[in-house]
């Protein structure tokens, strides 16, 4: 494969290692797992949005024949207010994180576990949890932050106060926490702005959607050790969790990740690792197995919050943005910890804004627990600010890509918690755009439109380690402890062999158990290419070095007097391939082998800028989409084609939680769409080819110049859909999704 | 000597003040000495020894929360911001 000259494999396209596994089926996911003697789980759910558990009766449950064991949020350890830190940069309450695997004295949402079952087989299981007896007081339910948030809210937590960054509220309420940025002096700006857009914004709870349910397997052994095989974004993310929640060192757990069908933040917490765990004990040590079905998926795990959003902003006649005051309320769900830290430095990161006040509120609601969505909370962040930017570029007369360029950050300018930007290439990102055909080509039709935005992820540095063994042909077997969701095995491997010199199919990789290598955070933060990535190189460096020392022995020379190029060592006119040394030095010395870890304290953010182009059924307010360019600064490609993958997918996502994907509650908090028929999520028949852009500004703190690229082209979507529609039919959508329906209402003004 | 970024919630503390130039050569010494300024501020800082969830301490822009015995020089920047979570998973 060619590559772009600079590098040998780097910038290549070589075939992924587990492709051929799974597009014949070989390939092992979690519901794969199959052991002698194994149990099937099954887990009871609430029906109800908000209600007291008074009592549980396992009784006639246990005495169906073929159940080994039934349990309850009581067979878990009781724990006090644990705070656990976890992947990146979040931490969370273990009593609140066990409580949401199995109910303690509430459920909180349609869909909580708050039983379990393990049993010879499915059906068996099935039959028993219908037998065990809840009895619930049903409370009322609240459904959104304004509900959460009101006088004489019904309360989820009562011994919940407010905590304002360390200052406890008195009062019992439903807001978990508050915290405020704060920028120059908001009533200056505003002041100083010839025009000022004040917009209020509601969007919806949406899923990740991640084609594989979560699956687990888990053996307790008599001795307390326990290995669970799931499917997980980060196995030492998970055991951590797991020896929190079950109050288990984690010298006795080991976490075997399998392949994984898609996560996007939604695989980082575990749900049903604790309970098939909890089971397998239960029943005597015997190996149990838990799978999700899609409703319960739907219901008890992942959503992103839905949000309520105010968004005010000045700028003055000639386009500078002069002040900007904002209000975030993220639903949390129904524990603590919704994505709205993260998006308080999505909603106004591209811009210079001199003075700034942005409140932020993570609010419980009778929902299931927010979990991470693919640059969290940034997609509905950038909707609502976006979209103000439009209109501000429209009220000044400016095209909004000029206007953007104009007020664009750059590297030193600060981020609304005070925070320098690192080096961005958000500029050179707008002027590619600017210069892109897509922008230059004229709308031709009757209901089209053409809408602009951009967005911004921060990434995520964290922890890798990698090891390796060369073996006596040459080969490298390369262990690393990042879970591969989209192509990192690939990524990874080519970035080692790019560092010795050799040929990327020399390079074995394997995603290793928590027993196997060393610790490595999530893959999440958009971090695995770029931070695992670091590990190899510093582990090819190693090995490097011990390669030369070898090829110095054999050819009986100092070390100092041996070069190494293009997989060649050489002295004086003598050379030996990597793969003689290797040869020899295994048949001569000990083996090769080396290892390497990385925390690396900077990493590099990355911004994209989308352009689409729409055309909208007037009868149906039906959005189709015409064409769609996404352009990002994505540091150094290390496989382009998984790159534009990611920046497609991401593309995809956006696309549907802006158009069609919404959560549907009842008054009483019950989930009425929680199939993937009444989920509407888009299909390959919904969307155009999406092309892509890469603007490769790198990053200077990484060996390659890689940035994280997965999260950022999840954000701008919605904002550019809403421009679009606007652009189309002179409407300006406040709410996600815009569904037909919004569509028509706001095309005929009744909304 | 370094400069300390009281965030607007802790302002009732600083007197109103945003900013604060504070002695020390580590975070820690700095951290101690904010104390004598803003009386009461360790403690909406930490919990114990600890620094409270949900909070993050950045010197020149890098998070140095675990690392409170790094130096600091006398041109640094600290800032306590809201640690950037993507959404805890419990």
């Amino acid at each position: 494969m060619a590559s772009d000259g600079q590098f040998k494999v780097i910038g290549s396209r070589p075939l992924r290692p587990d492709g051929v596994d799974k597009v014949t089926g070989r390939a092992v996911y979690g519901n794969d797992t199959q052991m002698s003697g194994m149990l099937y789980g099954v887990v009871l759910r609430s029906p109800h949005g908000h209600a007291r558990i008074r009592s549980i009766d396992t009784s006639r449950a246990k005495a169906l024949p073929g159940v080994r064991a039934v349990v309850t949020g009581a067979d878990l350890p009781q724990l006090g207010d644990v705070i656990e830190e976890l992947g990146e940069g979040g931490s969370a309450n273990m009593r609140y994180a066990s409580n949401n695997v199995l109910a303690g004295d509430k459920a909180l949402y349609d869909g909580h576990a708050v039983a379990a079952v393990a049993a010879v087989d499915l059906g068996t299981a099935e039959d028993a949890a219908t037998l065990i007896e809840v009895d619930y007081e049903v409370l009322p339910a609240v459904r959104t932050v304004q509900e959460a948030m009101a006088d004489g809210a019904p309360i989820l937590h009562p011994e919940l106060r407010t905590d304002g960054l360390g200052e406890q509220a008195t009062s019992e309420t439903n807001v978990a926490a508050h915290f405020r940025h704060q920028l120059g002096d908001i009533e200056q700006g505003f002041a100083e702005a010839d025009v000022v857009i004040e917009r209020e914004f509601d969007t919806a709870t949406v899923h990740q959607g991640y084609i594989e349910p979560h699956a687990s397997t888990a053996q307790w052994n008599a001795d307390g050790m326990l290995t669970v095989w799931t499917s997980t974004q980060g196995a030492f993310a998970a055991r951590g969790q797991l020896a929190s929640i079950l109050d288990k060192p984690v010298a006795e757990i080991t976490v075997v990740p399998t392949e994984i069908g898609g996560g996007f933040g939604g695989k980082i917490p575990v749900y049903v690792e604790p309970v098939a765990a909890i089971l397998s004990h239960e029943a005597g040590n015997k190996p149990v197995k838990v799978c999700m079905s899609r409703t319960d998926v739907i219901k008890a795990t992942g959503p992103t919050s839905g949000s309520h959003i105010k968004v005010k902003m000045g700028a003055t006649k000639d386009g500078r943005i002069t002040a900007a005051e904002v209000s975030m309320a993220y639903e949390a769900g129904g524990y603590p910890g919704s994505p709205v830290p993260s998006g308080s430095l999505v909603i106004l990161a591209p811009y210079k804004i001199p003075h700034v006040t942005l409140d932020g509120y993570d609010v419980l609601v009778n929902k299931p627990k927010a979990s991470p969505y693919r640059a969290p909370g940034g997609t509905n962040a950038a909707f609502a600010s976006e979209t103000v930017v439009d209109e501000l570029a429209r009220a000044v007369d400016m095209c909004p890509l000029e206007f953007r360029l104009l007020n664009a950050v750059e590297e030193g300018d600060r981020q609304v918690n005070g925070l320098p930007h690192g080096r961005v290439g958000l500029k050179e990102t707008l002027e590619t755009a600017i210069d892109h055909p897509h922008f230059a080509t004229p709308l031709e039709g009757a209901n089209q439109g053409r809408g602009v935005a951009a967005g911004y992820w921060m990434n995520w540095g964290g922890k890798s380690s990698a090891s390796a063994h060369v073996n006596g042909d040459g080969s490298v077997n390369l262990m690393e402890g990042s879970t591969d969701i989209g192509g990192t095995r690939a990524s990874i491997a080519m970035q080692l062999a790019e560092t010795l010199e050799i040929p990327y199919e020399q390079i074995n990789t394997r995603v290793a158990d928590t027993g196997a290598v060393g610790y490595t955070d999530l893959t999440g933060g958009s971090r695995t290419t770029a931070v695992t990535g670091m590990a190899v190189h510093e582990l090819g460096v190693v090995l490097k070095e011990e390669m030369t020392r070898r090829a110095a022995d054999l050819m009986e020379v100092d070390v100092s007097e041996v070069s190494y190029r293009d997989g060649v060592f050489s002295h004086n006119g003598t050379s030996m391939p990597f793969n003689e040394v290797a040869q020899k030095a295994d048949a001569a010395g000990e083996p090769i082998v080396g290892t390497a870890s990385v925390a690396p304290p900077e990493w590099g953010a990355a911004f994209g800028v989308h352009i689409v182009d729409i055309e909208v059924d007037p009868d149906t307010g039906k959005v189709d989409i015409l064409r769609y360019t996404a352009l990002q600064n994505v540091g150094k490609a290390i496989h382009p084609s998984y790159v534009e993958g990611q920046i497609q997918g991401g593309v995809a996502q956006g696309i549907g939680w802006a158009l069609n994907e919404e959560y549907i509650y009842s008054e009483d908090g019950q989930l009425l769409n929680a199939s993937l028929l009444d989920y509407r999520m888009p299909t390959a028949l919904d969307l155009p080819m999406i092309e892509t852009v890469l603007v490769e500004v790198p990053w200077p703190d990484h060996p390659y110049g890689v940035r994280g690229c997965g999260e950022t082209p999840i954000v701008p979507p919605a904002g550019a859909l809403a421009a679009a529609l606007h652009d189309a039919l002179g409407i300006r959508p406040t709410e996600l999704p815009m569904s037909p329906g919004k569509v028509l209402e706001l095309q005929n003004g009744a909304a | 000597m370094p400069s300390v970024w009281i965030p607007p919630l802790m302002r009732s503390l600083s007197g109103g003040r945003e900013n604060l130039v504070v002695p020390g050569t580590t975070i820690r010494e700095v951290l101690n000495n904010l104390e004598e300024e803003c009386p009461g501020i360790r403690a909406r800082l930490f919990d114990g020894d600890r620094v409270r969830p949900g909070i993050a301490i950045a010197v020149d822009g890098i998070i140095k929360t675990k690392k409170l015995g790094s130096e600091v020089a006398p041109n640094s920047e600290i800032h306590f911001v809201p640690a950037i979570s993507g959404g805890d998973p419990g």
